[in-house]
């Protein structure tokens, strides 16, 4: 029996050196404890909060309110003390994997390092503390920020204007397609589709139904990229836009792309670039110079913002001179002085065409300035080998499971070679090993490893996309193959070694269709 | 620059002849020749971490922040003192380096975290289901529309109160040429939405009412009135709340409000020149399976043991694609869990405290300053911990006035609202105390009086 400690140290195990364990731990006090909420901690009478001396007449609330807009019943939030609430907080941080621990090759998701420098900055007070509604006479500093990162990200996509305000990849999808609305209804057209392949992100069908438009698929060919004809056939002029991701989900680039470019802008369309995969191309390809009139570029995946257990990022816009009439208000405006004393900033915050806000004030700044400080660490030459060392890197741990027992159970699914992520497909070993995607999936879990992006893209049958990033050193991407090998051969030996995968993780497999068959989505009180 | 990266020449010597080819330029060339850049990126060079830190530190030297003055900014981000732990646990790599917890086993540190938030905003708003987080705000006010419009039946009218974030109001209505939508505005009378022209806004189109509590000029809202007027006429009534007045003020979910929304940043957030934040989203059961939005859900594993898991992910976009509830994917979880660990340091005491002590010190600010010659009051319904007044003086210069003092006086409603060409909303937290409110009282005095002088004596020589 296994006497390690119940927390995640197994997530430290590599798999060179030893394989872990193939059975569970029974369940201990301690881990019973572990999955206690702070609400349960609560003591009455406890607290950690000192709230100032009242400095002012302590008039009865009634006589400052109507009583019957006052509130009768606290909320029951908990009572604990602070070294409670600290010890809280780290125990169950514990039960995280993270990517300062371990290799997290997450596609599409490009789960690079972190950089501490942009998290020192950002708390700098200047930008921390800064007020939204400050104003922009004394927030200069922020503005200039916003104003090169603009200039910095239409350099790196190749269109000439930028708007900040998204604040996520899916927020800069609809901002995407609402400009797209704009643009059609500007001259005159109501149009009423949208194209989207087969292998696309979720966001973009849920997107283009919030704007207001219909999906239409285009197939992929054999070759992993568009169907060209397919393309051509579905492209009428009910079409609004096309929306791709290129790379593609596949991790391969479309060598057509100036093809289908010129179809959708013959039928006036326009063309929506996905940037959750710029990592691949950053320095070596722009979507403009592709023919893309609208980007949005995720800066919590390119650009090092941390992505915090699903959040917070930002999803700035790059379009084309056509559609910047229509871009997000407010924007930066630089003026220029005349007495040489250096350009000033300010907000612009209306302007005809504007299809408006995408949200409060002007977006995630916090995020700006991380994603700055990274774009100033490496400068031009700086992005562009870090894509190619994220392209090498992939193609390094491609060509690593190619071979062997995984070269044989889990192929790749498309092409030969692959840009900065690539998919293979668990179908064989499903056959012939009868393990599934998700078995092996959750086997890595207890090598130490993150496992990769399961079942997408959908039209690949158990799907496995692996984007190892460049910030992966070879050895980590020589342990995950070899990590993966074990595997294969513990699921030849005995398949339920993965099938009841994993052992050493917290808690182990979860039922998750009764968590939305009988939800219990808060803690009852 | 070369940084962040690890392969060596021998390292990508071995590399390559392991791929088979012999440069990663060879790699490359599945792009295209006529879409591949052909010259360097022209952005400035790298620098090394203790240059790329003072040229951050310079810019941010360029910036008035809370800490160099005395903030009474608000208008929807507040000055709160967020306390130490919140920093701390935050920059856990545990909790600020994961990506969205896909694999709960080794996530439930953060999906507990969403569980924790959930109870905490289901608590706040008195509303039985919370999602994990929402971008911010505005946004989230435009998301409820969305709910709002999917169930409503084909109802395809939205009537908003004025009151609403000017924010607010214009992120709902770009939102709403995608959703088909139109929208109807409510007026404010004296401050709160005039129940009068709401009665006759609403009809059998109508999907959802729109207020906002407090509202956009301070004043505390009848939620319970504005939301049977909507009940009424059979729509929704979605409330906009700020979570740190639910210590004092009437929970959403006791007056009859079906969605409440609302800008998190006044729980353990920075002011970060405006995000990243959180939004929160909050609605009665019957719209759990509409709602947008991670959820996390509890469960137990194959051993019977306690966890969490992302529950009801069919409504997501990842599953359910263009038929999802919405198509948000990344959101907040790590701010969010800020405005756990802000709500739980303050516990159930301290969040009526502190509410109870901004109330009080908001009282003794709006009479200071409206004692003051050439203020007025703009309303006088009840407020909470912001109000507005008016200005017998250009507003700006006043503003440009009490810069000088070391003061950000507030937030200048003519910037939105032309009807308040003369407006300053003046916003008070824990962190304001009674010397602070009477140093802005005579900064302002003194502002106020010097700006009509001046313009006194311009008007005389004309």
């Amino acid at each position: 029996m296994n006497t390690q400690p119940p927390t995640h140290a197994a997530f430290a195990a590599k798999a060179a050196q030893k394989t872990p364990p193939r059975t569970a731990e029974i369940p201990t006090q301690l881990q019973r404890d572990e999955a206690r909420t702070i609400f349960e901690r609560s003591v009455e009478g406890r607290r950690a909060a000192v709230v100032p001396e009242c400095d002012v007449p302590e008039t009865p609330l009634a006589d400052l309110i109507p009583p019957n807009l006052l509130r009768e019943k606290a909320a029951e939030l908990p009572e604990v003390s602070e070294p409670e609430i600290v010890r809280h907080y780290n125990r169950i941080s514990r039960r995280n994997f993270d990517l300062d621990t371990g290799p997290y090759p997450l596609g599409s998701c490009t789960m690079k390092h972190n950089p501490r420098l942009n998290e020192k900055v950002a708390a700098l007070p200047g930008h921390a503390r800064l007020h939204p509604a400050q104003d922009p006479k004394r927030a200069q500093g922020a503005l200039e920020l916003m104003w090169n990162l603009e200039r910095a990200l239409s350099e790196i996509t190749g269109l000439p204007h930028v708007s900040l305000q998204p604040s996520a990849g899916s927020h800069g999808e609809l901002a995407g397609l609402l400009l797209t609305r704009a643009y059609h209804e500007d001259r005159g057209q109501e149009r009423t589709k949208v194209l989207t392949p087969d292998t696309a992100h979720g966001t973009n069908p849920a997107t283009v139904t919030m704007a207001g438009y219909e999906v239409v698929k285009v197939a992929t060919a054999p070759d992993g990229g568009v169907d060209v004809d397919d393309l051509r056939e579905k492209a009428d002029d009910q079409v609004a836009c096309l929306m791709l991701t290129n790379p593609n989900t596949l991790g391969i680039f479309d060598r057509n792309i100036r093809e289908m470019a010129k179809i959708v802008h013959d039928i006036g369309g326009t063309l929506y670039y996905d940037g959750a995969n710029l990592n691949a191309v950053m320095g070596w390809s722009r979507p403009g110079d592709m023919g893309f009139d609208i980007v949005h570029l995720n800066l919590h995946k390119s650009f090092s913002q941390p992505h915090g257990g699903g959040g917070p990022g930002a999803g700035p816009i790059a379009v084309s001179d056509r559609i910047a009439p229509f871009l997000p208000v407010p924007r930066i405006l630089r003026h220029e002085s005349s007495n040489g004393a250096g350009p000033s900033f300010d907000f612009e915050h209306s302007a005809e065409k504007s299809i408006g806000r995408m949200r409060g004030f002007q977006g995630n700044f916090g995020v700006f300035v991380r994603s700055y400080a990274y774009i100033r660490s490496l400068g031009g030459d700086g992005l562009r080998e870090a894509s190619e060392i994220a392209v090498l890197n992939a193609n390094y741990l491609l060509a690593r499971l190619s071979t062997g027992r995984a070269g044989k159970h889990l192929p790749l699914a498309f092409g030969e070679r692959c840009m900065h992520e690539f998919v293979l497909t668990g179908d064989p070993a499903k056959r012939e090993l009868k393990v599934k995607t998700l078995d092996i999936a959750k086997r890595l879990l207890d090598y130490g490893f993150h496992p990769p992006t399961i079942y997408f893209p959908l039209l690949v049958d158990e799907a496995l996309m692996f984007e190892p990033t460049e910030t992966e050193t070879r050895e980590s991407l020589d342990e995950l193959a070899e990590a993966i090998d074990s595997i294969l051969a513990e699921a030849e030996e005995d398949p339920e070694i993965l099938t009841n995968a994993p052992f050493t993780t917290p808690v182990r497999r979860l039922d998750e269709a009764a968590a939305s068959r009988r939800p219990v989505v808060r803690q009852p009180l | 620059m070369s940084r962040y990266t690890s392969a060596t020449d021998a390292d990508r010597e071995a590399m390559l002849a392991e791929i088979g080819v012999s440069s990663s330029e060879e790699l490359f060339e599945q792009i295209p020749a006529e879409v591949r850049l052909g010259r360097e990126l022209e952005l400035p060079d790298g620098m090394s971490e203790q240059d790329v830190f003072e040229h951050l530190r310079s810019l941010a030297a360029k910036n008035a922040d809370a800490d160099s003055e005395v903030c009474f900014l608000g208008a929807g981000m507040y000055d709160h003192y967020v306390p130490a732990i919140v920093d701390a646990i935050l920059s856990r790599s545990e909790f600020l380096t994961p990506y969205t917890p896909y694999q709960p086993e080794v996530s439930q540190g953060g999906l507990q975290a969403m569980f924790e938030f959930q109870t905490c905003m289901s608590e706040l708003t008195a509303l039985p289901i919370s999602n994990a987080s929402m971008y911010e705000g505005p946004s989230s006010v435009a998301s409820a529309a969305y709910l709002a419009l999917g169930a409503g039946k084909g109802r395809k009218k939205l009537v908003v109160s004025r009151g609403l974030h000017p924010h607010s109001r214009a992120t709902l209505a770009t939102y709403a040429e995608g959703f088909g939508a139109t929208i109807t505005e409510i007026g404010l009378e004296n401050g709160l939405t005039d129940a009068g022209e709401l009665a006759g806004a609403l009809d059998d189109q109508t999907a959802a009412v729109f207020v906002q509590n407090p509202n956009f000029l301070g004043g505390i809202e009848d939620l319970d009135a504005l939301a049977s007027a909507a009940h009424d006429a059979g729509a929704m009534a979605i409330a906009s709340v700020d979570p740190m007045t639910l210590g004092v003020l009437r929970p959403p979910g006791e007056c009859g409000i079906d969605v409440a929304v609302g800008e998190g940043q006044p729980l353990g957030g920075r002011l970060d020149f405006g995000g990243p934040s959180f939004g929160f989203f909050c609605a009665t059961e019957e719209h759990i399976r509409r709602m947008p939005g991670r959820i996390a859900g509890e469960t137990t594993d194959v051993d019977g043991r306690r966890g969490f898991v992302l529950a009801l992910q069919t409504r997501e976009q990842h599953i359910r694609r263009e038929k999802a509830t919405h198509n948000i994917c990344t959101s907040q979880a790590l701010i969010a869990l800020g405005g756990v660990l802000h709500l739980v340091w303050l516990g159930k005491r301290g969040l009526v405290e502190l509410g109870e002590l901004m109330v009080r010190r908001t009282a003794y600010a709006r009479e200071t300053l409206a004692a003051i010659d050439g203020v007025a009051l703009l309303h006088d319904a009840p407020v909470a911990r912001e109000f507005g007044i008016t200005l017998d003086a250009p507003v700006q210069e006043v503003i440009d006035a009490c810069a000088a003092d070391g003061i950000a006086a507030g937030y200048p409603l003519g910037r939105d609202l032309p009807e308040h060409e003369n407006g300053l909303l003046v916003a008070i937290t824990e962190r304001r105390t009674k010397a602070d409110i009477d140093r802005l009282a005579s900064s302002l005095e003194r502002a106020v009086a010097g700006a009509s002088s001046s313009r006194e004596t311009a008007e005389v020589a004309s």
